[in-house]
């Protein structure tokens, strides 16, 4: 199998290495998070099956940008996260308020006990 | 510009098997723009990793979906193995290549029927089915269920398949290729078919990149991307190359995946040939620290699994990217200017697996 790389970023720092793995010719894999104190987000990206991830910790009220703007169909995995895991994340296109999925409960739904 | 309409697709439709929802926005009868909204069947199977220590997972994990059950739990096993540092038996790889291939064989026989019954071609769609059959029966036969199989395990595999039964395979194999050429002479060549789907639903190789799609959606648009080329479980010993097409329409898609069944049948014949004696399982002790992603390719393409452990018999978290998810926005922007007739055919293109989307 080919190999992965874990690439510890800021928050601040997100839009300038996407566009570089965007112009690399990378192609975004999955958005994750992990939510344990604060919030853990993996962005994943492939390039001839290299997975490159670049990692960044957020604090739960912190917003972030989307890269919606450079991978226009992120917007699926931002409006998701944002719906489960009350990320607030600016500049989602299309944003659709947390309406994504229709479930009983008031986002966000994942990090509720 | 014409009259604006909403137009609520789903989530019960004829074509669907399982609930999505779309709002068509319509101009006459041509769509605009789609709006999705999922949830029907969302079970929260993520979140459960914190309720069911890391071993009894395996049989959550095989349970995000009813076609491609064992592939998410080989996805999640090989996750785990990797983690701990467990290498599986060489016969625990080939039996896993056997079930992922036959349950690609399932899923994609399913897609046909599907896609004959939303166009009307009941026959079709009957014979799909009744082919489909046959692979449950070898299911039954090797693991004792239909659906959900409960073989995969961490460190290898919980049954083995004798000779004898391995040599019924590959009869079984030989009766249902016989009947595949039949079936897919019709997909290929019937013109009520080709009416339907040639033209219909175009993504251009460079659209399908920047759109994200995987699977044989990408590969009918002559992206050349397959996982099983990494050479996870027996992948590596095996002759195949990636199905492409170029055309990028329905009709190719439809090409794609009959041609990945013949590559299908091929590859479990390969695997019966070359399958060594031994061991299924190894012991795997302890409790999994680290973290790791592992993506193989699922019948509907790329998927993602990621782990992250602590030590404890408790996993941190368990993210699955599965292809349909990932295939959402390329079935977004086909169904821009297309027409409201042609939504299920396009609905149906990307062999849309919800209870995999929503986990």
């Amino acid at each position: 199998m080919a190999g992965e790389t874990l690439k510890e970023i800021s928050a601040s720092d997100l839009l300038t290495e996407t566009l570089k793995l965007k112009n690399e010719g990378y192609r975004l894999v999955a958005i994750s998070s992990t939510y344990k104190e604060e919030m853990e987000l993996t962005y994943s990206f492939d390039l001839n099956y290299e997975l490159v991830n670049l990692r960044l910790h957020i604090d739960t009220e912190a917003e972030l940008d989307s890269i919606s703007i450079i991978y226009p169909y992120s917007f699926l995995y931002e409006n998701e996260i944002k719906e489960l895991f009350g990320i607030k994340i600016n500049g989602i296109t299309p944003d659709y308020n947390n309406s994504l999925y229709k479930i009983p409960v008031k986002a966000p739904f994942g990090v509720q006990e | 510009m014409g009259n604006r309409t909403i137009v609520p697709f789903g989530p019960q439709h004829p074509v669907l098997p399982e609930p999505i929802h779309l709002d068509l926005v319509l101009e006459d009868e041509t769509v605009v723009e789609a709006i999705p909204r999922i949830g029907y069947v969302h079970r929260g199977l993520e979140k459960l990793v914190e309720k069911r220590d890391f071993q009894q997972y395996t049989f959550v994990a095989e349970r995000i979906c009813g076609i491609c059950s064992f592939m998410h739990g080989m996805g999640y096993c090989m996750s785990v193995e990797s983690i701990m540092g467990a290498e599986i038996p060489e016969r625990a790889k080939f039996l896993r290549t056997i079930w992922a291939e036959f349950s690609r064989l399932h899923s994609h026989l399913m897609w046909l029927g599907l896609l004959a019954d939303a166009f009307g071609f009941e026959s079709l769609f009957m014979q799909s089915w009744k082919l489909r059959e046959q692979v449950l029966d070898v299911f039954e036969e090797t693991t004792g269920g239909r659906v959900i199989f409960s073989v995969c395990d961490i460190g290898g595999v919980r049954k083995d398949i004798n000779k004898e039964t391995l040599h019924k395979i590959l009869e079984v194999l030989d009766r249902m290729e016989k009947e595949l050429k039949e079936i897919a002479a019709v997909f290929i060549n019937d013109s009520t078919v080709k009416l339907r789907t040639r033209g219909v639903g175009k993504l251009s190789k460079q659209a399908a990149f920047d759109l994200g799609a995987l699977g044989p959606m990408a590969r009918a648009s002559g992206i050349e991307m397959d996982m099983r080329t990494q050479g996870y479980a027996a992948y590596g010993k095996l002759d195949f190359k990636p199905i492409i097409d170029e055309e990028g329409d329905c009709y190719a898609r439809t090409r794609v995946r009959i041609g990945e069944m013949f590559q299908a049948m091929d590859l479990i014949r390969q695997c019966i040939r070359l399958m060594p004696e031994g061991d299924i399982k190894v012991k795997v002790t302890g409790s999994p620290k680290g973290e790791y992603f592992t993506r193989l390719e699922q019948p509907r393409g790329e998927v993602l699994y990621y782990v992250k452990a602590n030590g404890t018999k408790f996993l941190d978290r368990v993210r699955v990217r599965t292809p349909t998810f990932a295939n959402v926005p390329a079935l977004l922007e086909t169904l821009k200017n297309c027409s409201l007739a042609d939504v299920p055919i396009l609905i149906l293109t990307i062999d849309p697996c919800i209870s995999c989307t929503e986990r």
